[in-house]
């Protein structure tokens, strides 16, 4: 009787034991998801408060009249004639017009408040309305980079204000006129790369991204399947198979600039494909994405239950068919699954392309796969090294729209897991 | 290191555990020669003919020269003890044991006078005639009607989607099934209760009309009920197939087949007429045995 009240007792210890050691286990996990949490809440702010002025642009909206005489123009369809017209100067005089106690002795000084840029934009709206000419126009023209970082960043010891005092003065009254506005920066989506952080912009990078996206997609999953359904079902075992599968996992574990290296000595210099295309780019990513593919592939065949495979097999079905009507399906969550991520990480990749010369300055956007080409996260990296700071908000922009892209792909894959998953 | 077919290796070690399972109050070895079957083992006609069959896992010897006729159709139960290699040996009869690569059969294994292991023999056409039903359930995770329908598609027993219909609904009928399941075809099959499945999985067996239905264990992962059901199905079936069942529930054994095998540590014991196998059982160990001295 005494030896189990005091069995009891030991029990009653050990489970307070127990417990203790289970609360304790519980708060080391909270700490851990509370570090990693605030590791993410503070890069977020970071960036997007570095970055979401990238997402506006500084305009100039003035009344502007198109004097056919003052622009050496009389015919606005006649291409010649508006090569050699003079589409600054209507700009100038309106801007003059505007700002108060500004003469001709300073047009320098107003000239500079206009972006080198906005004398193209006005032929451009010209050429389109040709009947504009000899009229008086309200237009809206983008203001100079230094101007625009003036008026977001004024009161920032971050950002060197390059404008005059007396310049800043103008600024300040044309923005409570209203002349200057800030709005939605539709440059930076419409764009390609520019020496002017005011005209640089995204496009050229996410369609290279795109394309060489869609080149390692095409390339990768059908290889990645196919090779895991291969050495899950088919391979025998043995020596040389076991070799294979060592050699995926460690593969899975090169540094990427090794595939971007094999790349430029394969790729390059042995095939004499040119640099800088997504075609290249893609095939160098494919590399890196394989392993990851197969290795995930190969997890979501390995979990489809064997009763499943006996079950077809029991009826006569050849191997084949065992792996087309029942295996692929079943594991098919899995594998796309495995093969999102493993895009999202090839979108993200950086050096592997620097070395296959995806880092040269474009302007273009690409038009196809053999024209040279950069990717968002090379776009990043280039801004990012600019001495001026205006492309440094124009890289955290970036960063953003590169980080949307991953969280809409990974979303994707656990959208495609949750519809495709069965049951058994 | 992963092993390459993870599949394939746990089968294997799930039935290479068996042989070396032990026996509660193990009778001495030299009770039993080996190759030597008590009883009738025999039969004159004869849909399978079984010779000097060896099963091997490796090292481990899983049947021991086993010697067995399966006439046309009877229903044969097989008894004995966890681990004594019954399922093995039904497994052998639709080379279902082919995907573990570790299993080397030895002997003769003809159905109809063909062998079964010839290497010209093709394998998918075997399984065709000889079906199988599982332990568990395991339906497909399609519709009912796909889950019965596969078999037919595969095979190209079908040509028109009326022939199929036809297929579906006599072997939904034959498994007892239709009634339940009539006004739902298109519903998934895994929603289905346990016992439901199980006719599903037979069903599925029939719609390809074999020659010879296996059975392993079908009844134990079943509520009683569910049980009774499938044994009537056996006793409707037992007319048109030839039936081969392991079983550990000795009832049942009683209850559903014309012939009970008694296997003991991969030695086939005793062979004969059920009623005889269970009141006068010739063999010492058949009798510990169905007596419920062990296993």
């Amino acid at each position: 009787m005494t030896d189990q009240r005091s069995q009891a007792e030991i029990v009653r210890q050990s489970l307070k034991r127990r417990y203790r050691k289970e609360r304790r286990f519980r708060a080391y996990g909270i700490l851990a998801i509370a570090i990693a949490l605030s590791a993410l809440v503070v890069l977020f702010t970071d960036i997007i408060g570095k970055g979401y002025t990238g997402f506006t642009k500084t305009t100039i909206t003035m009344e502007v009249n198109l004097d056919g005489e003052m622009m050496y123009l009389d015919d606005a369809t006649d291409e010649k004639q508006m090569k050699m017209a003079d589409f600054v100067e209507p700009l100038l005089q309106a801007l003059i017009k505007q700002v108060p106690g500004a003469t001709e002795e300073n047009r320098e000084a107003v000239r500079d408040l206009l972006n080198p840029y906005a004398s193209n934009e006005l032929r451009e709206m010209l050429q389109a309305n040709p009947d504009w000419l000899g009229t008086t126009q309200t237009l809206t023209v983008l203001a100079h980079t230094d101007v625009d970082v003036y008026a977001k960043h004024a009161g920032d010891s971050a950002y060197s204000i390059k404008l005059s005092e007396r310049q800043q003065q103008w600024v300040d009254q044309l923005i409570e006129k209203g002349v200057v506005q800030t709005s939605f920066n539709d440059v930076f989506f419409t764009s390609g790369d520019s020496r002017d952080p005011s005209r640089a912009g995204i496009l050229g990078a996410v369609v290279g991204s795109l394309l060489t996206m869609i080149v390692t997609l095409v390339l990768s999953f059908p290889i990645g399947v196919a090779a895991a359904i291969y050495l899950e079902e088919f391979a025998p075992q043995n020596k040389l198979t076991d070799f294979i599968e060592v050699n995926i996992n460690n593969l899975a574990a090169v540094p990427s600039i090794i595939f971007g290296l094999l790349g430029l000595a394969v790729f390059i210099n042995l095939f004499g494909m040119p640099r800088s295309v997504p075609v290249v780019g893609g095939l160098v990513l494919t590399l890196m994405t394989l392993p990851t593919i197969i290795i995930s592939s190969r997890a979501a065949i390995k979990s489809v239950p064997p009763s499943i495979r006996e079950a077809a097999e029991g009826i006569g079905a050849s191997k084949m068919q065992v792996v087309l009507h029942h295996v692929l399906p079943l594991a098919m969550p899995g594998m796309l699954t495995g093969s999102i991520i493993g895009m999202a990480q090839a979108l993200g990749e950086t050096a592997p392309l620097l070395l296959i010369g995806m880092v040269a300055f474009i302007v273009d956007v690409p038009g196809g796969f053999f024209e040279s080409a950069t990717v968002l996260p090379v776009q990043v990296f280039l801004w990012a090294g600019s001495p001026e700071l205006a492309f440094i908000e124009r890289a955290s922009a970036a960063i953003m729209v590169l980080l949307a892209f991953l969280v809409s792909m990974n979303a994707l894959a656990i959208g495609l897991r949750k519809r495709l998953e069965r049951r058994w | 290191m992963n092993t390459i077919n993870p599949a394939v290796t746990s089968e294997a070690d799930q039935y290479q555990a068996e042989p070396v399972a032990p026996v509660r109050e193990q009778p001495e070895e030299t009770i039993i020669e080996e190759g030597k079957t008590v009883g009738r083992p025999f039969a004159d006609n004869a849909k399978f003919k079984l010779r000097d069959v060896n099963v091997s896992y490796g090292d481990t010897r899983a049947i021991k020269n086993i010697s067995l006729d399966v006439a046309k159709n009877e229903v044969i139960a097989f008894i004995g003890p966890s681990g004594c290699g019954k399922s093995t040996f039904l497994r052998c009869l639709n080379r279902m044991n082919d995907s573990i690569e570790i299993c080397k059969v030895t002997g003769s294994l003809q159905l109809d006078d063909q062998d079964i292991y010839d290497r010209r023999r093709d394998v998918v056409e075997l399984r065709a005639r000889v079906g199988m039903v599982f332990q568990k359930p395991n339906p497909f995770p399609k519709s009912i009607y796909d889950n019965v329908a596969y078999g037919p598609r595969i095979h190209g027993l079908a040509n028109r989607k009326s022939d199929l219909d036809e297929i579906v609904e006599n072997s939904l009928r034959k498994a007892g099934l239709w009634g339940e399941v009539k006004d739902r075809l298109d519903a998934t099959a895994t929603g289905m209760s346990g016992g439901q499945q199980q006719r599903l999985c037979i069903a599925r067996a029939i719609a390809v009309s074999p020659e010879v239905i296996l059975m392993d264990e079908p009844c134990s992962a079943l509520d009683p009920i569910a049980t009774a059901r499938v044994e009537e199905l056996m006793a409707e079936m037992s007319e048109s197939y030839t039936i081969v069942i392991v079983t550990h529930s000795m009832q049942q054994a009683a209850r559903v087949s014309n012939r009970t095998a008694y296997f003991h540590l991969g030695h086939l014991v005793e062979v004969n007429e059920t009623n005889k196998v269970f009141t006068s059982p010739e063999h010492e160990l058949t009798e510990s045995y169905i007596t419920g001295r062990f296993g």
